[in-house]
């Protein structure tokens, strides 16, 4: 890549510390796939994680031998955490392709060196997202009906409904993501091919690096692909969300009617997907001392991203409540005051704490710096983003137009089982990840040792 | 007449006909069934074979795995099925077309007097009960309508939510199937061997030791069969005792008059009506038809013919909620009253300390009264003194309204006594150990006799003890021999209607079970165990007109009494009745012991019979179990009601487990608090806590009968009152009751009304929205365009549409687990509302079914186009496109849609016997998707067959909902919107119509007429009703 003419900038931390070549930058990060050795941590956390699988896998099969009654859901809280959590793992997994495709196209170099595993966390939050909706139908053995396929019985789906859009949307964007996530991938599998000594990983890599030799052929077309599918994947990480948002929008519940939701999720998004990147960035860096490639001027800056997406957030509780109030509209109102002064009124001021209260913390330098702090926080914005969901989802749902019809919302041990089963999912395919695939780009790391420390000849592997 | 005849094409003309193939092919095997030690043999080797036989289907299945398991144990390890032979159904049964329903005229016994039904029939399953508008006690659903349409339209009747869900009983797995001889099956043959045995002794003494125990008896056959087995054992005694009963109006009348005479009422003539406790519009053997007079009665606002309605109550009852003025009240307050009302009207009576409070209230009623001479009514319920009877009896002679809108009949049972003395002196009998043999025809009276009478320790000491009954139940476990009695869908009998009409309760279906009816016992006491009751009640009428003279052949008369439900001049005349001379004296001593007992009395229990399960003999019934009962919206439980300042007084929240001692026995049971329950009582509704009702009935609330005693068995002063400090979780559909603000129930008053009849001051809601104001094109909407209103002035709460939709629709049971977790099934549901001071406010009951909205939200949301708009206005679910998203429940603003949260149908599949019972007209609905109201539509399709075929179009009055049919108050109107001449057209288009949530731009097709209230003027600025 060519670099940046820049206005000059104070004096600034490098993103790589000087002292690493370009063998060195490629030693560190594929050792953590090939060494032979699994790490204790490495094993136990898989271990835990597989039984949380382990029981999601159970859970499942209770609900579909028993139906969707074992969950808590029911009239008028038809959607209870299946959706709360599919909402939250859609915006976890707004992150990867927010730092690979748009901070790509902005030249945020500081993006490389957590794009990849980001892309990953990406596509295990969307596949455990994607889950939810499946699971949720009272007949999911009809789930493809949401299809347009040419059906004997000649019956669309209808497209006026925003779980349709919802379907589009979020299988567009598990698509894409795969693909430019792999497409990032071949140069570090050819790289991984070449350094394999056991014959089976030499022939895994070499399969999935489709051949790729390096040649400069190869980098063009390779960063002509990269950088049309980064176009292509910018408006997805605006438009899920948003999609997403409408099916609350588009609904006529009180505290879901609101024009201002698809800003809003969108910006929720960013905010939690960075707060999950930070979540697992931290320990990463900690576990396989990759605090060179992450330094605290990464952290430094994703915490600032999330102090930006987090005030839109905060923007957007404000607006929701101003309207609710200037509509006039009594069960609008009563909707934000429901959320304030009901029987969830604890989750909704937990809400607030986590993700507005505590989070301006980020406003100091010295927060931002202490890595426990940032790691603490983001689990807390985690926290305050799918108690968000639950407000959303739940709160407003339990107590609409007629009051004959309130009804409160408890979650059973199926809902937890589920919950807690995607969660030992996405820290599962992690574990896996981190060991099967580089979690560091090393070709674009290798790009920015050459731009770091000014070395005048460059070797692709 | 739509309805056919019910002769015996189809029909067995008695359970004895059916009884008798079944014993001639098999006898050999039921003689083996009855070997105790071969059945153990079988029950050691087949297990699951005997376990099925409490959940068979029919005799025939019954007969088949008895036979299989006999066989086999016969013949260990040679397996072979027994010869069955086919036919062909190549002669079709005359009149049954598969898919074509017929409709049966029958009768129902309850509360003491009969109801005249229709009862829908499909291949020979009774799946459905509509009222038989020819009957007295039934009033006619769309009478208009109907007057314009030619003969062959099919009318209905109004039902309540009883008789509708008494269809489901009949399918009940849990009833009794067989004989048992101290709790062990047993046999017919060996019962009447032993009977035979028994009698031989009796016909020595004359029958001194033989008692029979029945209900009241209503049924003139059985009534002359008792007393010709009285006169064979003239030592013998006859008892009735029913837990409900009306011991108090009996005494009463013969307080006042002298004679043994009932009252029944005319509420068309009645502009003033001041209910004491009674609630007319919910309860008694006339109620549908008081409901109706009342309701056309509050409808005449315009032509200045509004009623108004005075309510003093007790407890709460949804006649006090349609009142125009209620005032909750302890009993003596209720009594000084009345007292202090009589008074004013120059009864001579002994003054009575009255609350200043209430002083306008008497003022206004004196005044109401005096002004509507011979157009008033003063009645009070039965749970009231004799005393309290006889002054309202004397009242309504001092206001002439005896002959006008109140008339006196002999009463409809056929012997009249006072049940509580009768109860006692067989108590007091079988404690003496006086009673040798006793024959308990129906009831429960180890269950509901009055505490006090001991009568359960009794029955122990009784040698031979027989109790016929449709469950093995708590009487049943007592006496020697149970023997299982038919439902009246599956029995000949007759009743009486509460003014005497007769009907002939004539089966829908043969004996499901080896059950006999109360005929065929008393039958074979007399010595004649084969005799049907078919031919006995046909010879006792055959006789009873032969001794009449009547002119015409007996068989035409019997045919048309049958095919029209109500025999044609067998009303009891109307009685003259005069004022004894000595009433006032009586009334004076009375008053004077009252107002001794009022200075020790605190708090009072009221028992109540409870508003679905009455006295508990409905306790193993799903609808009735499920259905939420009036106010508290409470399932499959009962409660203590107390009333808002009591609670507050004791520190009571509703949940809460007290312990309440009265007549020296404590019980505990969960407090919950009603708005508008009077803080003098505690409400206790009877029937719950049973025992042995069956698998859904067991267990289910709390026995309120132990505190019950013979003597004031309505009302028990409280010992102590104690919060245990446990709370109890209610499984309740509503959870709250205020309106929030929200203009959801409209109400107004008379005055307002008149001061402006085109846009009355309350009738502002919705006026911001314009319809045209839409995004979405407003479709072209001709041909049929189906609607309904809902008239909130004249519905009462009274449950009977929620379970009618539930019959029609196969809208299934959740149980209480389920209804706990918000997941109860109802298409139709009667929210309730509260609105002003807690300790009176105003309640409104708002029905809420599906509005199929013009606008529907749902169906833009539905992924799958599973819920969909039809050219006629309907919105339609498509039950096997639906994928379950319940995106379509959350969009719903009126939250009227269900789902199927599990597989709730899946008793229907594997028992046998409830598989008979769905209506094969609707789709029973799988796990996993959504489902709400119709407007049954496959009424409309029928109807619509029906008129293409003539080629014309439906007539108004020609579908009717299943709710509109079961609607004693007409409070449902349904038709075509676009016939400007259709009742529901009009009522769409009268100034008190307004959409619920209009705001929303649904454009819903179900509207509703705002809520008028006719207060007094004296009152309207008064404390009660706060209108809003």
């Amino acid at each position: 890549m060519a670099s940046v003419e820049r206005p000059k900038l104070p004096e600034r931390e490098h993103l790589l510390p000087r002292g690493h070549t370009i063998a060195s930058v490629s030693d560190k990060i594929s050792s953590i796939v090939l060494a032979r050795q699994l790490k204790y941590g490495w094993v136990l956390g898989l271990m835990v994680s597989f039984v949380l699988v382990m029981g999601l896998f159970f859970a499942i099969g209770c609900l579909f031998a028993r139906g969707i009654g074992i969950w808590g859901v029911n009239v008028p809280v038809a959607w209870g955490f299946a959706i709360v959590n599919f909402v939250w793992w859609i915006g976890i997994g707004h992150a990867g392709t927010l730092i690979s495709a748009i901070l790509l196209l902005l030249r945020q170099e500081w993006r490389t060196s957590i794009n990849r595993f980001a892309e990953a966390m990406t596509l295990i939050a969307v596949a455990c997202a994607g889950l939810f909706p499946i699971l949720h139908l009272g007949r999911p053995q009809y789930f493809y009906w949401l299809a347009p396929y040419p059906s004997t019985m000649g019956v669309w789906p209808q497209f006026r409904s925003p779980l349709i859009w919802d379907f589009f949307a979020v299988s567009t964007y598990a698509t894409v993501s795969l693909l430019f996530w792999y497409i990032g991938l071949i140069p570090d599998l050819a790289t991984l091919r070449d350094r394999a000594k056991r014959p089976f990983a030499q022939i895994a890599y070499g399969f999935l690096a489709m051949g790729w030799r390096g040649s400069a052929r190869h980098w063009r077309r390779y960063q002509d692909a990269y950088l049309l599918m980064a176009a292509l994947a910018t408006p997805l990480v605006v438009s899920v969300h948003s999609v997403v948002s409408f099916d609350f929008a588009v609904a006529i519940v009180p505290g879901w009617h609101s024009t201002v939701f698809p800003p809003y999720f969108v910006a929720g998004a960013i905010y939690s997907g960075f707060a999950m990147v930070l979540t697992i960035a931290i320990p990463l860096r900690a576990a396989y001392g990759l605090r060179d490639f992450i330094t605290d001027r990464h952290l430094e800056n994703m915490a600032k991203v999330m102090l930006a997406s987090g005030l839109v957030v905060a923007y957007g509780y404000a607006t929701e409540t101003f309207t609710a109030w200037y509509s006039g509209h009594e069960p609008e109102w009563f909707s934000i005051v429901n959320r304030a002064t009901g029987p969830y009124a604890f989750f909704y001021w937990l809400l607030l704490l986590s993700n507005i209260a505590i989070p301006q913390l980020l406003w100091f330098q010295t927060t931002r710096r202490n890595v426990y702090a940032l790691f603490a926080m983001a689990l807390v914005i985690n926290l305050g983003m799918w108690l968000e969901r639950f407000v959303i989802v739940v709160v407003s749902l339990h107590r609409d137009y007629l009051p004959s019809s309130w009804g409160m919302y408890v979650p059973t041990r199926w809902d937890w089982f589920t919950f807690l089963g995607t969660i030992g999912l996405f820290t599962a395919l992690m574990f896996l990840f981190i060991r099967l695939l580089p979690v560091i780009s090393i070709f674009e790391m290798r790009e920015m040792v050459e731009q770091s420390q000014d070395e005048s000849h460059v070797d692709h592997a | 007449m739509g309805h056919c005849h019910g002769k015996s094409n189809g029909l067995p003309s008695s359970p004895e006909q059916c009884a008798a193939t079944g014993p001639r092919m098999w006898r050999s095997l039921e003689e083996l069934a009855g070997d105790e030690a071969l059945i153990k043999s079988i029950e050691g080797e087949f297990p699951s074979a005997i376990e099925q036989l409490t959940d068979l289907a029919s005799r025939r299945e019954f007969l088949r795995v008895m036979g299989a398991s006999l066989a086999l144990a016969g013949l260990s390890g040679c397996i072979r099925q027994p010869e069955e032979k086919i036919i062909p159904y190549a002669r079709a049964p005359e009149q049954i077309v598969p898919g074509k329903p017929l409709y049966y005229a029958t009768a129902m016994t309850h509360g003491g007097a009969g109801i005249g039904l229709l009862v829908e029939s499909h291949m020979g399953r009774p799946v459905k009960v509509e009222g038989n508008p020819l009957h007295p006690a039934v009033p006619e659903i769309m009478r208009a309508a109907n007057e314009r349409a030619p003969a062959s339209q099919m009318r209905f009747g109004a039902t309540d939510a009883i008789t509708q869900a008494s269809v489901l009983s009949l399918y009940d797995p849990d009833r009794s199937q067989t004989v048992l001889r101290s709790g062990q099956i047993d046999t017919w043959e060996s019962f009447f061997t032993q009977l035979r045995h028994q009698l031989e002794h009796f016909d020595a003494t004359r029958g001194r030791g033989l008692r029979l125990l029945t209900e009241t008896v209503v049924s003139p056959t059985l009534a002359d069969q008792i007393q010709q087995l009285l006169a064979k054992y003239p030592a013998a005694a006859w008892h009735q005792y029913e837990a409900i009963n009306d011991d108090n109006a009996l005494l009463g009348a013969r307080m006042a008059f002298g004679a043994d005479v009932s009252p029944t009422y005319d509420f068309a003539k009645a502009e003033v009506i001041l209910s004491l406790d009674d609630d007319f519009l919910g309860d008694g053997p006339m109620h549908l038809v008081y409901a109706r007079q009342y309701a056309e009665r509050r409808r005449q606002a315009a032509e200045g013919r509004m009623n108004r309605l005075y309510v003093v109550e007790t407890s709460r009852t949804p006649t006090g909620a349609a009142a125009d003025h209620r005032l909750p009240a302890g009993e003596h307050e209720l009594i000084s009253l009345l007292v202090a009302v009589a008074r004013g009207l120059k009864l001579d009576l002994p003054e009575t300390s009255l609350p200043a409070v209430q002083q306008p209230w008497v003022d206004a009623i004196v005044d109401d009264l005096g002004k509507a001479r011979g157009r008033s009514i003063v009645l009070v319920g039965r749970n009231q003194p004799a005393f309290v009877h006889a002054l309202a009896d004397n009242l309504n002679a001092v206001l002439g309204n005896i002959g006008q809108t109140v008339s006196f009949r002999r009463p409809a049972a056929a012997r009249v006594e006072v049940q509580q003395d009768s109860m006692r002196e067989l108590a007091r009998a079988m404690g003496a150990g006086e009673v040798e043999a006793l024959i308990v025809l129906g009831g429960n009276p180890a269950y509901n006799a009055p505490a006090d009478t001991k009568f359960a320790d009794s029955l122990n000491k009784v040698r031979f003890s027989v109790h016929l009954s449709e469950y093995a139940d708590e009487t049943s476990a007592l006496c020697t021999w149970h023997i299982p009695q038919s439902h009246y869908l599956e029995s000949w009998g007759d009743t009486r209607a509460a003014d005497g009409t007769v009907s002939i309760i004539q089966p829908l279906i043969s004996p499901l079970y080896e059950s006999k009816t109360a005929h065929d016992v008393v039958a074979a006491l007399m010595g004649n165990p084969d005799a049907a009751s078919h031919d006995i009640v046909f010879e006792y009428w055959r006789r009873q007109h032969e001794a009449a003279k009547t002119a015409g052949a007996f068989d035409a008369v019997w045919q048309k009494t049958l095919h029209d439900g109500a025999g044609a001049k067998t009303a009891a005349p109307v009685k003259n009745v005069s004022i004894a001379n000595n009433l006032a004296a009586v009334l004076t001593v009375a008053l004077v012991r009252e107002a001794g007992a009022n200075q020790s009395t605190n708090v009072q229990l009221v028992f109540r019979p409870d508003p679905s399960l009455w006295d508990g003999r409905y306790a193993n019934n799903g609808w009735l179990q499920e259905l939420p009962k009036p106010f508290t919206k409470l399932t499959w439980d009962n409660a203590a009601l107390v009333g808002p300042d009591f609670a507050s007084e004791q520190k009571i929240s509703t949940g809460d487990v007290i312990e309440l001692k009265a007549n020296g026995i404590a019980i505990e049971i969960a407090a919950f608090v009603v708005p508008g329950h009077p803080s003098q009582t505690i409400t206790l509704h009877l029937g719950h806590g049973r025992e042995r009702a069956g698998r859904i009935g067991n267990r289910v609330g709390v026995d309120v009968y132990p505190l019950r005693a013979s003597t004031g068995n309505w009302f028990a002063p409280i010992e102590s009152i104690r919060n245990t400090g446990r709370s109890y979780t209610f499984a309740t559909t509503q959870h709250h009751h205020l309106l929030e603000g929200r203009e959801l129930v409209v109400a107004g008053t008379l005055d307002q009304l008149q001061a402006n009849p085109d846009r009355p001051a309350f009738m502002h809601v919705g006026e911001e929205a314009n319809p045209r104001d839409s995004l979405f094109p407003i479709w072209k909407q001709d041909g049929y365009q189906w609607g309904m209103v809902v008239d909130q002035s004249s519905c009462t709460g009274c449950n009977a549409c929620v379970v009618a939709c539930q019959a029609e629709n196969n809208v299934p049971v959740v149980g209480r687990d389920e209804v706990l977790r918000g997941r109860e099934m109802h298409w139709l549901r009667i929210d309730n509302y509260y609105d002003g001071e807690p300790s009176n406010p105003a309640t409104y009951h708002q029905p809420m079914l599906c509005m199929h909205c013009e606008k529907a939200p749902c169906e833009i949301v539905c992924p799958v186009a599973a819920t969909t708009h039809s050219a006629e206005g309907l919105n339609e679910m498509t039950y096997n496109r639906c994928v379950g998203t319940r995106y379509c429940s959350n969009n719903c603003p009126y939250k009227v849609r269900r789902f199927n949260f599990f597989d709730f149908n899946a008793e229907l599949r594997h028992n046998p016997t409830m598989q008979l019972r769905p209506n094969p007209d609707v789709t029973v609905r799988s796990r996993g998707v959504m489902e709400k109201c119709t407007y049954c539509v496959q009424r409309i399709n029928k109807a619509r067959i029906e008129s293409e075929k003539d080629g014309r179009s439906i007539r108004d009055g020609e579908v009717v909902t299943a709710c509109q049919a079961a609607c004693a108050t007409e409070a449902l109107t349904f038709g075509n919107l676009n016939d400007r001449s259709s009742a529901v057209a009009k009522s769409a288009a009268s100034k008190l119509n307004y959409p619920v949530l209009g705001e929303l731009n649904t454009r819903p097709r179900t509207t509703y007429l705002a809520v008028v209230k006719n207060p007094h003027p004296l009152l309207a600025k008064a404390t009660d009703h706060g209108v809003s």
